[in-house]
């Protein structure tokens, strides 16, 4: 089953790598990371997506846990949660594919953010399997380059991951 | 306050630690901090000649000691070759402090000369790592580095520090921490109460219920409140190899070790068991073989004081999260409660069945390891019988490390141990080469205790040049090594699963004259080929008269012995191989 886990981290040199170096050390998945600094400047919050059952999962979040740098581990996936992917596409877009870019962009709310001649850069935020969607709505072939940010996400409601 | 520079300040800390040794080998990128070790007398340095031994002593000297052992190296070639000894006290939880010099903070990552990025190559081998920004953070770094070493699950902690760090020219304020808090680390200091009362309520309706711990119980000095807990309920105890003097192995409760290589009784009860009673014991997979077949009738209370060793391999009905000491001591308290109101909670019948039922693959008649391995009549000296030696020459007294190999599991077999802390050695990584630095680590620790290496021709050749430095600083251990003249536990597996076919194990006619290189570095060299001989040449390798000399015991024994039992691959912990033809 796929996971999100969300990681507080203390936001110093080298925390990252412990965090990917466990998980290929341990062999566990990484199928998405995203990592950056948070409201508090010592602290990087970390989301990362991977695959397992469950006693896999408690295994990393234990493993996790261990980290010394590490400050909190949760599992989004446990709750109700929200997730996003931000993701940059690059579409060759001539003719008549112009058009319909423009069209299926729109139907997956997304935005042209930039444009030339020949390619459509296009600007999609969602759940991982929207952004996928839309790959698969233009296809392989007007597909030029793609850039995805990974998943973030907090939980619903009034919970927080705070240390 | 007093200004020092990065390098007092580092060896400062050191001694506000209560630091007794600094074990290690210099290099370009210590040499301030090995200027100020110079200057003062507090902390005492010890040269090694390798800078794996000097991990080996740090990390023995801290399993005899529960004190954190510390290790020097230089930067480059110097923290690659501590990398093995780091691994092997990761692997059996024991807090080290390694101290490796690094290049000047400018240099890193340029591939300077002797550059290696330590912290990296290290990290999936340590606890934790620092590498040292500034001066001004030495002592605080150290703090820390003990703390993380020694609390929790004990492990190696790395401090990498550049050598600019260190520079004698700037001098910054040394103030030692009284404390330390980390907000990301705190590890547990009690188990739960009411996991406490769930594992007493197992333990009293249990019918066969056996007591499994291991490396953590001597780790957490909670030999006492397992002793008592056993008694009071007459559970019958097995330890694992690195859990063997938690429980004493001459008591009439003890079943001896469990595992690959684990006594018939051990094996048997814990099969049929249907409650594990498991303490600072992770579940190894040299204990269990496979896990699908594990005890299949045991439920399971697992106290560890990490998390992530419970329910990781076998799930644990009662998990209890907590260091071993202060969990039994309430979980006694919890049970001496509970019988006063209703002492009839005790099956004695059920108690008495079990222990019957135990008796039974006590005195199974295969598995007579004394009666098997008289030697005299072939003329040859069986393994077995040398530690069986050793064992009545120290008069079961004397502190043992290993190396690995047949003769590990022989000294693991044989020498009873009734106290913890007495054997020493590499269980979770195997290392060979461990057995000799370990033992000069206790000897430096306990001085006036006998300190024995059981070894073999393979291991003790991994480490044979810290034979100069057992000269420099009279270190009298005594080296009893099992010369079979092969490597032998590669060898055994060769003769059950590859036909005999001893593919790089056997060394044809290559052994140095043992008695010749001992004697060549200074120490006393004795060989025994002759099993009628055996008991006078231990009783002379311990006699007053070579009470401070460094003896090497060269003996000559049996290269067809195997280990046994040996389990059978992929099955249950009841599938055993007693002999070369029996099966249990
Ligand atoms: C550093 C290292 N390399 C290889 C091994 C694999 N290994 C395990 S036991 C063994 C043979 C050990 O030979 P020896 O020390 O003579 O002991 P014996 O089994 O003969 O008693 C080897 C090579 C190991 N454990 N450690
Ligand atoms: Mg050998």
């Amino acid at each position: 089953m796929r996971r999100i886990i969300s990681v507080l981290l203390e936001n110093e040199a080298g925390a990252l790598s412990r965090v990917v170096g466990l998980f290929a050390q341990r062999n566990y998945n990484i199928e998405s990371l995203t990592v950056a600094p948070t409201e508090d400047a010592t602290l990087s919050r970390l989301t990362l997506t991977t695959l397992g059952d469950d006693k896999k999962i408690e295994q990393i979040t234990k493993q996790l846990n261990k980290l010394i740098e590490v400050v909190k581990v949760v599992d989004l996936t446990e709750g109700e949660h929200v997730e996003r992917e931000l993701m940059l596409v690059k579409l060759r877009a001539v003719g008549a594919q112009r058009a319909e870019i423009k069209r299926t962009a729109d139907i997956f709310r997304g935005q042209i953010v930039d444009a030339t001649e020949s390619a459509y850069t296009v600007q999609l935020v969602g759940v991982s399997s929207k952004l996928d969607a839309f790959l698969r709505a233009v296809g392989e072939l007007s597909i030029l380059e793609v850039v995805r940010s990974g998943v973030s996400g907090l939980a619903r409601g009034e919970k927080v991951v705070s240390v | 306050m007093e200004l020092l520079s990065g390098g007092e300040a580092l060896i400062r800390a050191l001694q506000d630690e209560g630091v007794e040794y600094i074990f290690g080998y210099p290099g370009g990128a210590a040499l301030h901090i090995y200027d100020a070790i110079f200057q003062q007398q507090a902390v005492e340095h010890v040269l090694v000649r390798h800078e794996q031994a000097a991990t080996h002593m740090a990390d023995a000297y801290a399993r005899v000691t529960g004190k954190p052992g510390v290790a020097l190296v230089t930067s480059g070639p110097g923290a690659t070759n501590a990398v093995t000894g780091l691994a092997t006290a990761f692997m059996d939880s024991i807090p080290m402090v390694v101290i490796s010099g690094q290049v000047q903070s400018d240099l890193i990552g340029t591939d300077s000369f002797q550059e290696t990025d330590m912290v990296g190559i290290s990290r999936p081998v340590v606890k934790h790592s620092f590498m040292v920004k500034s001066a001004e953070e030495m002592a605080e770094v150290v703090k820390k580095a003990f703390y993380i070493a020694s609390s929790g699950r004990p492990g190696p902690v790395v401090i990498d520090v550049p050598k600019d760090t260190t520079d004698p020219s700037y001098r910054v304020p040394y103030a030692f921490p009284e404390s330390v808090s980390l907000r990301s680390y705190n590890p547990a200091t009690r188990g739960h109460p009411r996991q406490i009362r769930k594992a007493v309520d197992l333990l009293l309706a249990a019918k066969r219920p056996i007591i499994y711990s291991g490396g953590g119980v001597i780790q957490g000095n909670a030999s006492e409140p397992l002793i008592a807990l056993a008694k009071r309920l007459k559970l019958p105890v097995t330890n694992t190899l690195m859990g063997l003097g938690a429980y004493p192995s001459t008591d009439s409760q003890f079943l001896g070790m469990l595992g690959m290589h684990g006594s018939y009784p051990a094996n048997m009860a814990m099969h049929h068991s249907d409650l594990i009673f498991a303490v600072g014991a992770r579940f190894d997979d040299r204990v269990t073989n496979d896990p699908s077949k594990f005890c299949p009738d045991a439920k399971v209370i697992h106290i560890d004081v990490d998390p992530a060793s419970i329910s990781k391999i076998i799930p644990a009905e009662v998990p209890i999260v907590g260091p071993a000491l202060p969990v039994l001591t309430e979980l006694l308290a919890t049970l001496e409660d509970r019988l006063k109101e209703a002492p009839e909670l005790v099956d004695e019948a059920a108690r008495s069945a079990w222990w019957s039922q135990i008796e039974g693959w006590r005195s199974h008649s295969d598995f007579d390891h004394d009666q098997r391995h008289r030697n005299e009549a072939e003329g040859i000296i069986k393994p077995q019988t040398v530690v069986q030696a050793l064992y009545r020459a120290t008069g079961g007294d004397a502190y043992i490390t290993s190396d690995v190999g047949q003769h590990q599991m022989f000294a693991a077999q044989y020498y009873r141990f009734d106290a913890p802390r007495r054997w020493v050695n590499s269980g979770g990584l195997g290392t060979m080469g461990y057995g000799l630095p370990a033992a000069m680590g206790v000897k430096l620790a306990f001085p006036d205790a006998v300190v024995a290496c059981v070894t073999g021709e393979g291991s003790i050749q991994m480490n044979i040049q810290e034979l100069s430095t057992c000269r420099q600083y009279g270190l009298p251990v005594k080296i009893i090594n099992l010369n079979n003249q092969a490597l032998g536990m590669v060898r055994q597996w060769q003769d059950m699963q590859y036909a005999g076919r001893h593919s790089g194990s056997v060394y044809q006619d290559s052994l140095p004259d043992f008695v010749a290189l001992a004697e060549s570095y200074g120490h006393v060299g004795m060989r025994v080929t002759d099993p009628a001989k055996l008991d006078e040449a231990m009783a002379e390798v311990f006699s007053p008269g070579l009470k401070d000399r460094l003896v090497f015991l060269d003996v000559a024994v049996d290269q067809n012995e195997h280990v046994y039992p040996m389990w059978v691959r992929g099955g249950a912990l009841r599938d055993m191989m007693l002999s070369k033809t029996e099966r249990s």
